[in-house]
């Protein structure tokens, strides 16, 4: 039954949203943690998706187009140098080194993803009752 | 007439026009799921062209009384094509997720007219089955 595969669609979509919304509330976390040097220093990080083909079915490939994430793309921002020469993990110049995080960029994307995985569970949802419908059918 | 040929003919279009709204909520499905996926087109799919396609469907003729049918009459859904966006996006996306999910909306109501029509007739059948005792 064809229908059935709008779970496994809807699903995928879903999975990779959450990851997105779990990826931008690290982000979100770590805005204001500081480190001693610019390699150490935590850096945003955001996922990449990619279409991939669920089922090798022949019948209608372009119906069977999900998403996965194909990676973690670091942000390569650079920190934010403070001068704080009284902090505990200031380098020998005295500077401290923050999180490259924009926290307005992190909770658009927060939306975003919010936003998208919504229209997933609707579609899930939709096709569930045409699916239950159908079972119904001659009822 | 074989059995099949029979149901076909009762149940006229609407099982082929339930399979390409079937078929097509998964293209729509997957044009949400990657309404966020960078370089991903939008597809669609055509009824119109669906429907010619089934109208032209060829069916075989009987020169024997011990012939059989061909039984089913396949779908073809046609070709999937792109979706014309509104607004181009810098990633190549041409997902517009409100248009999707308004195109989905539809396409699910009009999956439940055909069930309707479908409940009709097999409501139909069953009358002229059982002399409407069925009810």
């Amino acid at each position: 039954m064809s229908l059935y595969s709008v779970f496994d669609l809807a699903g995928s979509g879903m999975r990779a949203q959450s990851l997105r919304l779990n990826a931008t509330s690290s982000n979100l976390a770590n805005a204001e943690s500081v480190a001693g040097n610019e390699a150490a220093v935590y850096r945003a990080r955001r996922p990449v998706f990619e279409t991939v083909l669920l089922e090798s079915r022949s019948d209608l490939p372009e119906a069977n187009a999900g998403v996965r994430v194909r990676g973690m793309a670091i942000s390569d921002a650079p920190a934010i140098r403070r001068y704080q020469p009284d902090h505990p993990l200031a380098d020998r110049a005295g500077y401290t080194y923050g999180a490259n995080v924009n926290a307005v960029e992190e909770m658009v994307d927060m939306l975003s993803a919010a936003r998208s995985y919504q229209s997933n569970v609707e579609a899930l949802n939709t096709a569930k009752e045409m699916l239950l419908g159908t079972l119904r059918l001659g009822q | 007439m074989s059995l099949g040929g029979f149901l076909d003919d009762a149940l006229g279009v609407h099982a082929q026009a339930l399979a390409f709204r079937g078929a097509r909520s998964r293209v729509l499905a997957s044009n949400l799921a990657n309404a966020d996926t960078p370089g991903y087109l939008a597809r669609d799919l055509s009824f119109d062209a669906a429907l010619s396609g089934a109208n032209a469907t060829l069916s075989t003729v009987s020169t024997h009384s011990a012939h059989l049918g061909t039984g089913e009459r396949t779908l073809s859904t046609g070709p999937a094509l792109y979706r014309y966006p509104h607004q181009p996006t810098l990633d190549g996306n041409t997902v517009e997720t409100e248009v999707e999910q308004a195109k989905f909306s539809r396409n699910a109501v009009e999956y439940q007219a055909s069930l309707t029509f479908l409940n009709g007739r097999i409501n139909a059948i069953r009358d002229a089955l059982t002399g409407g005792a069925g009810r």
